[in-house]
């Protein structure tokens, strides 16, 4: 499985790509693989400040739910408008086309405390 | 956790495994939308020998059968299959089967779920008042199902049984790839024709049959297809699955087994399901499509516009033929008409959703 060098990796399975103090945020390529064909991306938080650890939405396979948490503090800012009509691009093109959310956090930093790629593989492996 | 006879294959393939029931099974293969497209457009292959088998033999296995169950089972002749189930004393069902007539009022097979195996036989047994003869030959019995409108082409060179035209819920043993008295049934649970055969593992006859067949549908693309697949293809097909949409609670009068019910006979729970049938049962199962955008799930709340509870959603996907979401659940008997506006909470929104004719697809 691809785990990109150049992102950073949560125990839920999320990746973040930080440029200053935007983020942009998506489920990685084991997530995908795990809950098989995403049907439905419900996120609902855009424009909204939460915690880290907050569910910013949830994804919907055929046959279960997963939510999703928010990595760390900030604001919401975008949601792809791409997955409403084509969850699909999630499982294709979990690190492109299947983004998420785009958010400003609070405190840049906490991104880096998260796992880098050879962490994550470790966990996931 | 038990393995079934192919679980070395489903591994090879690289199948998503889970536990289901207490067995290994292939939740799915290539995914759960291209294993449904293959079902209802091709052929696909489902390992189900987890499931349950039971024959009942002796002169008294029939009056046996007709006090457990709610189906006829005096209409079977040898090579017919009926759907039925058990209900319990309370206007509940135990489970539901399948009751194979293999000779004429003396000797039958029973078809139940792997979750419900040592329930259904302790069930059965206390009512055995006559000493019926009765063997478990779940753990040596493999079923595939072969599903799809493209399957009983591909099936029909590797036996002399005349599977083209086999009727819908008959059966007849044959010689099925070189291995012998293999039961081979016009039955299913996808919708989408074909068959599903079983016979005994020995002698390497798993293996040989799985092989068989999969080199027989090469050439049309055959595909092996695991549980998630065969969820949301009965689904579409509005059948029920046990501990979903039917349990001990729940009737096959407020299920709409009705049809499955005959009172001509007399069997455990008869006077309960009578007067639900003449008065009316308070709920009933229903299928829904969504409206509003979201995916119902087992367990979730069914509300009228005002909130008030009135149901539960026992089982609920995204449709892969329909591309909506689509579910089943039990609603007071003033919501169960086909159009009745009602709303599934989901994450504390309630989203609108109607009630729709069964099949869905």
């Amino acid at each position: 499985m691809n785990f990109p060098e150049n992102l950073k990796y949560t125990k839920d399975h999320e990746w973040i790509s930080l440029e200053g103090n935007v983020a942009t945020i998506g489920i990685t390529e084991f997530a995908q693989h795990e809950l098989g064909d995403i049907v439905y991306v419900d996120i609902s938080s855009n424009g909204k400040a939460l915690a880290a650890e907050d569910v910013f939405g949830t994804v919907e396979a055929v046959k279960t739910v997963s939510d999703l948490f928010l990595p760390a503090a900030g604001t919401i800012t975008e949601v792809n408008p791409a997955l409403e009509a084509n969850p699909e691009l999630v499982n294709s093109d979990p690190y492109g086309q299947g983004w998420m959310i785009k958010m400003t956090v609070d405190n840049p930093a906490d991104i880096d405390g998260l796992m880098d790629a050879a962490a994550y593989t470790a966990l996931v492996s | 956790m038990k393995n079934t006879p192919f679980t070395e294959k489903h591994k090879a393939l690289g199948a998503k495994m889970a536990e289901f029931a207490g067995y290994n099974m292939p939740i799915s293969y290539s995914g759960i939308n291209d294993e449904h497209a293959s079902v209802r457009n091709n052929a696909g292959v489902f390992d189900v020998s987890h499931m349950g088998e039971f024959i009942v033999k002796g002169p008294q296995a029939l009056e046996l059968l007709q006090r457990i169950t709610t189906n006829d089972v005096s209409k079977l002749t040898p090579g017919k299959a009926q759907y039925s189930c058990f209900p319990n004393n309370d206007g509940g069902i135990v489970d539901d089967l399948l009751v194979y007539c293999l000779e004429d009022n003396n000797s039958y097979m029973l078809v139940v779920n792997a979750s419900n195996i040592e329930k259904d036989w302790n069930w059965i047994q206390s009512f055995n008042t006559n000493s019926v003869e009765m063997h478990n030959i779940s753990d040596k019995t493999c079923l595939l199902a072969i599903q799809g409108p493209n399957a009983t082409k591909i099936l029909q060179p590797l036996t002399q049984v005349d599977i083209l035209n086999l009727k819908y819920y008959t059966f007849e043993k044959g010689t099925f790839a070189g291995v012998d008295n293999v039961l081979i049934s016009a039955t299913g649970y996808t919708g989408s024709g074909g068959v599903e055969i079983y016979f005994e593992d020995k002698d390497g006859a798993a293996d040989k049959v799985w092989d068989a067949i999969f080199s027989a549908g090469a050439a049309q693309g055959i595909k092996p297809v695991g549980l998630g697949a065969r969820d949301t293809l009965r689904l579409e097909m509005g059948f029920c699955l046990y501990g979903n949409d039917i349990d001990d609670t729940t009737s096959p009068i407020e299920a709409g087994l009705g049809w499955i019910t005959k009172f001509t006979k007399d069997f455990n729970s008869k006077e309960i399901f009578e007067k639900q049938k003449s008065d009316g049962a308070d709920k009933k199962l229903v299928g829904f499509e969504m409206v509003e955008k979201g995916i119902a799930r087992q367990g979730y709340e069914i509300k009228d516009f005002e909130g008030a509870a009135i149901g539960r959603v026992t089982s609920g996907t995204q449709s892969p033929t329909l591309g909506k979401a689509i579910g089943m659940g039990y609603v007071d008997k003033q919501f169960a008409a086909i159009d009745s506006e009602i709303f599934v909470s989901i994450r504390n929104t309630l989203l609108k959703a109607k009630v729709v004719k069964m099949p869905f697809a």
